[in-house]
């Protein structure tokens, strides 16, 4: 570019001043108001970002460095602390290997009971370590997703469950994720048994609390406060044996043909990150198909004939 | 040097290489990226105006609205602030540099600072009259910026006058 004497640069540049700060000023107002009213411009950003986040991410670096020589100095302050979480979690560790190696004998016992009385075997299952990527963001619906989908053989059905009880099942399953629905969905029903007793019945989710809750007890059913309710593995969906919720309160009103009785989950349905995805539900024999509606009306004109 | 000047004046107009314009833009947004908090985010100076402002009064052929618009779209993404809200202002600031160019660069530091105060000023106002039609009130306290960039006018010079110094001198 050459610098010509002053005077010719006039005719050289083009448009004046003037005329470019209106043209440009008129740009700048109509981007303005398309990104205020419509948001079109979003992919652009993003393209004009790919020029400047290199810069923003130089400008990051101080800050940073900044907040990990700070977080040096607390964690030297919680050593402490994280000493006795450390002994804390020693200390389970040691009593729950106990309880594995009770476990390890008491399933021995049933196999050899089991050859005994010549039942089928259930099926072992296996599990998948699957971790919690997005929770949902409606408090009314109790769902989450993991980090196992299709692509971990995952399939619709299978149960979810943490350390210590049922989490709930999976509901959808993506390419790279899965949805569980927990048990404390509402109207999401488990098959349940009561430990003490082997009463059966079935524990429905309340949606709005994280209770749970047996609908259709007789106000004389035999249950106790805290009694332990364990998957029954009727149905087949769920595996037998598994805790899922213990009573905290029962209201007995004669004035109700069905107890009320409120549960509490065993697991942390809203509180672990890591979860486990049972292997596939059990094969168990096909279902009788119920009569159909067919047949039922069939049946009263059978009634009405004989009448 | 991929384009050469010839000068008039041999004292100011040095040769200045696209590469020192295009970097110093860079830092100046870099600058204004640097996590500034509270009373801080207030007292920082508009970097990138400033540089913009620099080379609009210097270069006012190299320089202009144009460029001036693009570096204010840039700085719209880096802040992800509205589209065309620092592109209109920095508008209006090369607008003040190029038309006012010939007569700052007569002046001294202290008069320039004077003069170079008021384009600041227009500039906060666009800020502020955009703030004000989105959001319905006015922030006064962000034309503490407009001060801070004021004061460092003079450093700022004299620090690009020494770099195109020494750029020479080393050729």
């Amino acid at each position: 570019m050459i610098d010509n004497t002053q005077s010719f640069q006039f005719f050289n540049r083009g448009p004046s001043p003037v005329v470019r700060l209106v043209f440009f000023a008129a740009l700048s107002l109509l981007l303005l108001f398309i990104d205020v009213r419509y948001r079109y411009l979003e992919s652009t950003r993003s393209a004009l970002s790919v020029l400047v986040s290199p810069v923003q991410r130089l400008a990051a670096v101080p800050g940073a460095l900044w907040q990990q020589a700070g977080n040096f100095f607390i964690t030297q302050s919680r050593q402490r602390s994280l000493i006795k979480e450390n002994d804390d979690l020693q200390r389970q560790h040691l009593s729950d290997a106990a309880q594995i190696l009770q476990f390890q004998a008491l399933r021995m016992e049933n196999l050899q009971l089991r050859n005994l009385v010549t039942l089928p075997i259930r099926s072992e299952f296996t599990t998948q370590l699957a971790e919690i990527v997005y929770a949902e963001r409606d408090v009314f619906r109790r769902r989450v997703l993991v980090s196992k989908g299709a692509d971990a053989n995952v399939m619709i059905g299978q149960v979810v469950m943490d350390g210590t009880g049922i989490v709930g099942q999976i509901t959808r399953v993506y390419p790279w994720l899965s949805e569980v629905t927990l048990i404390t969905e509402k109207d999401h029903a488990v098959p349940v048994q009561v430990l003490r007793n082997g009463l059966r019945t079935i524990v429905f989710g309340a949606g709005d609390t994280s209770q749970l809750s047996p609908r259709y007890m007789p106000v004389n059913a035999d249950i106790q406060n805290d009694d332990m309710l364990v998957t029954s593995g009727i149905d087949g969906i769920y595996p037998a044996g598994i805790p899922v919720a213990k009573v905290v309160k029962i209201e007995r009103d004669a004035a109700y043909p069905f107890a009320r009785i409120a549960c509490l989950p065993v697991a942390g349905v809203d509180k672990n990150r890591h979860l486990l995805i049972l292997s596939g539900p059990p094969k168990l024999p096909e279902r009788p198909l119920e009569k159909s509606a067919a047949a039922d009306s069939e049946k009263r004109a059978k009634i009405r004939r004989k009448n | 040097m991929p384009n050469h000047v010839i000068h008039a004046k041999a004292e100011i107009q040095r040769p200045v290489s696209n590469t020192l314009i295009v970097l110093s833009v860079l830092a100046a947004l870099f600058l204004n990226g640097l996590p500034w908090e509270g009373i801080w985010l207030m007292l920082r100076p508009d970097f990138v105006a400033m540089v913009l402002l620099y080379w609009c009064m210097h270069k006012p052929w190299r320089v202009g609205i144009g460029i001036s618009w693009g570096a204010g779209v840039l700085a719209d993404v880096a802040d992800a602030s509205l589209f065309g809200q620092h592109a209109l202002a920095y508008a209006v600031l090369a607008f003040g540099g190029v038309v006012l160019s010939r007569r700052l660069r007569m002046f001294d530091l202290r008069q320039q600072t004077i003069q170079v105060s008021v384009i600041f000023a227009l500039t906060y106002a666009v800020y502020a009259l955009v703030h004000w039609q989105l959001n319905g009130n006015v922030v006064w306290l962000y034309f503490l910026g407009c001060l801070t960039s004021t004061l460092l006018w003079a450093p700022l010079s004299l620090i690009f006058l020494a770099m195109r110094q020494r750029r020479v001198d080393s050729e």
